[in-house]
């Protein structure tokens, strides 16, 4: 069993947990991530690391209540126990590799949207540490859904925030943001990290090829072992088939077939809507899902 | 009267009954029937079925002890040289292992030693007998990478001789393939593999789950920093083959793997289960093997019409020969001497179709089978609305590109000898399909049992 020490709504529906775990904490990367399993009825979910502390031996998770079981996550309260807490799995960011000097001249952007900001936050704070300052984007749909503001401007050099509703910040999408920084406001990078929804990454990626700038994706494709067994992650990058939990889960994001990826997140969403509507209703559910039969 | 030349036949499932649950199909001898076959038995001198047993188990004399009705004997025989004799009573090919040797066999049908296993074990199961541990500690730490048959084999030894034993499992559950991949209708869960990693347990073996090496930790640091004095890797096969043909990457598209990981270690062939799995209207599976057969089987208890699609003829399926029949009574349709060229795919990117050719057999390959060969301008389509890919796995590098020192073949398989599963690392050992590639339970319990003795000579040489 692995203990939640906090718990808390950052925004509405989106949930941190910070989970002793020490095996994971002794031996985790920024980029790499964790599968949970609630408990013994539960499904394995895959998360990315947001933040983890050596000494305490604690990992920090961020998740959205999507679906069935993530709704059913959301309720956990500190002091209650993940029965399961495996990693970490999948390979480190790629910028922990390289020679710290080095880091410290290039020019880094990261680029976030929605619950994608906790997955990108262990990065830059990794950065920092090892006196880089990397510049930050982070999209949200309103002001309200925004996440993680203080602790990202803690540790970036530059932090821009946008909404696609203008309520707070700049206003759009982050690709204009991009644009925009590069563009009008001279800003020049070096690589670029993008860290989202799978459709925002795609179009960054379509951004970023325009502007000439490297960029690497996170992608969190369905699975369900993590550790190479099953398959069920297979993303297509620059035409060879690769496991996101073993090969990734970061890729070159000009090389990703998107379109492909997006498809493949699709297959199990009526299931998952069934379950879904079947937790909502609860003993109210007699049917109506074409699945329980109560309707027949 | 009773023929001595034939087997007391086992009772099943009917075909049409078992193909809509997964319960187990076949529900084992009573102990009246166990004990009529047990006398068959001529209790030979220079027992032939021994020297078939891959963990030599003493076979004459649990028998012996089931005709004369005293069954805790029977099991205590068993339980010496098998710490999972209710698995492999089940799954062990024993036509081409004990079975195959049996001089019974030779005029008639060999005693049916596989069934009076399982009886033996089960009786024990039912009746709460335990196995019994070791009497003295050995005072030194070993370290169990995995906790499929190799595994469990190797601790369950290990901690009969009085080492301290520690399970290191990736997955939430203990079992390894026994618990992800063999299907509950040929081996249940809970009354069956359960049991037996609870009898391990009541060796003294600890089993810590979520734990992956390479990832979690290290060999390096079991041994440097948690004080194990030897390791052993029985990590199992790795990941799965696809074909590499066009469309593979469709929405339909699944690895037995991930099928029968979903079905089997997240119980998804129950709707109320967490974890969904397709249901296919009409399925084909790709592969002849064991493993393609388990898929098949799943999916035709999942309401599909399965096709089992297979590039040579029923004579080269590597199956076992019972479990092709049980799937042929079940209503699984053999596209033999058919491969696969492309899957197809609708506008929305789910599977709609396999596009196959014919084939038929030329001259013996490398393996001593008869190479398939195109047919020329024999393009076909099975309409299909999934597939399952059924082709073998490819070693998981995970532990052995994290461990210094261990060396792997051009396979990519840890290099071990046979004997006692030495590794080119000193004090790490390793067996089952971690070394060997996929192959069968049985195999890599007597892996397990090898090296369980090779690192007991280690330490004790220390």
């Amino acid at each position: 069993m692995f203990q939640i020490l906090e718990a808390r709504e950052l925004t509405e529906n989106i949930y941190l947990m910070v989970v002793e775990a020490k095996r994971v904490a002794k031996s985790c990367w920024p980029g790499q991530f964790v599968i949970v399993r609630m408990d013994d009825a539960g499904e394995r979910i895959p998360l990315t690391i947001c933040d983890y502390d050596r000494e305490a031996g604690t990992v920090t998770i961020v998740f959205q209540g999507v679906g069935a079981e993530t709704k059913r996550m959301a309720a956990l309260r500190a002091g209650d126990s993940f029965r399961d807490f495996v990693g970490p799995l999948g390979c480190a960011s790629e910028l922990i590799a390289e020679d710290k000097e080095v880091l410290k001249q290039k020019k880094i952007l990261f680029v976030a949207g929605g619950v994608g900001t906790a997955p990108v936050y262990p990065q830059v704070k990794w950065l920092h540490e090892n006196g880089v300052a990397a510049d930050v984007i982070v999209g949200a749909k309103t002001k309200e859904l925004l996440i993680l503001e203080d602790e990202m401007k803690a540790v970036a050099g530059n932090l821009y925030v946008t909404t696609n509703d203008g309520s707070y910040g700049r206003s759009g999408m982050v690709t204009q943001t991009i644009q925009d920084l590069v563009e009008k406001e001279g800003k020049t990078y070096d690589v670029c990290i993008a860290i989202g929804p799978m459709i925002m990454m795609k179009f960054v990626c379509k951004m970023t090829e325009q502007l000439h700038i490297p960029t690497v994706v996170s992608l969190n494709p369905i699975m369900v072992d993590g550790t190479g067994m099953c398959g069920a992650c297979r993303v297509t990058v620059g035409g060879e088939v690769k496991f996101a939990c073993v090969d990734g889960p970061e890729f070159d994001g000009h090389k990703v077939d998107f379109d492909q990826a997006m498809k493949r997140q699709q297959i199990y969403k009526t299931a998952e809507g069934r379950a879904l509507l079947k937790l909502q209703e609860g003993d109210t559910h007699h049917g109506g899902c074409g699945n329980c039969g109560g309707d027949r | 009267m009773m023929d001595v030349l034939k087997k007391v036949p086992v009772r099943e499932q009917e075909p049409a009954v078992r193909a809509c649950n997964f319960d187990e199909v076949c529900l084992g001898y009573n102990q009246e029937e166990a004990m009529a076959e047990a006398a068959r038995c001529i209790n030979c001198k220079n027992a032939q079925c021994v020297k078939g047993c891959p963990v030599a188990i003493d076979i004459p004399g649990f028998i012996e002890q089931i005709k004369n009705g005293n069954m805790e004997e029977a099991y205590r025989i068993l339980s010496r040289s098998s710490a999972l004799p209710a698995v492999c009573g089940r799954v062990c090919p024993q036509e081409s292992q004990c079975e195959g040797k049996c001089i019974r066999g030779i005029k008639g049908e060999p005693i049916s030693i596989g069934k009076l296993e399982r009886f033996a074990a089960d009786w024990a199961g039912e009746h709460q007998i335990r196995p019994e541990g070791a009497k003295e500690k050995k005072g030194k730490k070993v370290a169990v990478i995995g906790s499929g048959p190799a595994g469990l084999t190797c601790a369950g030894d290990l901690a009969r001789m009085g080492y301290d034993v520690t399970i290191f499992e990736a997955l939430h559950e203990a079992g390894g393939v026994l618990v992800y991949g063999i299907p509950e209708f040929r081996l249940p869960k809970e009354t069956v593999v359960r049991r037996e990693i609870a009898n391990v347990k009541e060796l003294g073996v600890t089993i810590e789950t979520d734990v992956v090496i390479g990832k979690s930790t290290t060999i390096d640091e079991l041994m440097e920093e948690e004080g194990f004095d030897a390791v052993f890797i029985g990590s199992g096969a790795g990941l799965p083959k696809f074909m590499g043909i066009p469309g593979e990457q469709a929405n339909g598209v699944f690895s037995a793997n991930e099928y029968l990981t979903r079905s089997n270690l997240m119980k998804a062939f129950d709707e109320n289960a967490a974890t969904p799995i397709m249901h296919g209207k009409k399925v084909a599976v790709v592969g002849g093997g064991n493993v393609a057969m388990d898929a098949a089987r799943t999916a035709l208890r999942l309401g599909s019409e399965v096709h089992i699609v297979y590039r040579r003829s029923e004579e080269e399926l590597p199956a076992r020969v019972e479990e092709v029949h049980h799937a042929k009574e079940e209503g699984i349709i053999f596209d033999l001497l058919t491969n696969p060229v492309e899957i197809l795919a609708d506008e929305n990117g789910w599977v709609n179709g396999i596009k196959c050719v014919r084939m038929e057999l030329g001259e013996p390959d490398e393996s001593g089978r008869r190479r398939p060969v195109t047919v020329p301008g024999s393009e076909f389509v099975i309409d299909v609305d999934m597939v399952i890919m059924s082709l073998g796995t490819s070693p998981n590098p995970l532990i052995s590109s994290t461990t210094e020192g261990l060396e792997v073949n051009r396979w990519k398989c840890i290099i071990a000898d046979e004997e006692r599963g030495r590794t080119t690392k000193e004090g790490v050992f390793a067996g089952g399909d971690a070394v060997t590639g996929a192959a069968t339970v049985i195999l890599a319990m007597g892996a397990g049992k090898a090296a369980a003795q090779g690192i007991d000579e280690y330490l004790r040489g220390k």
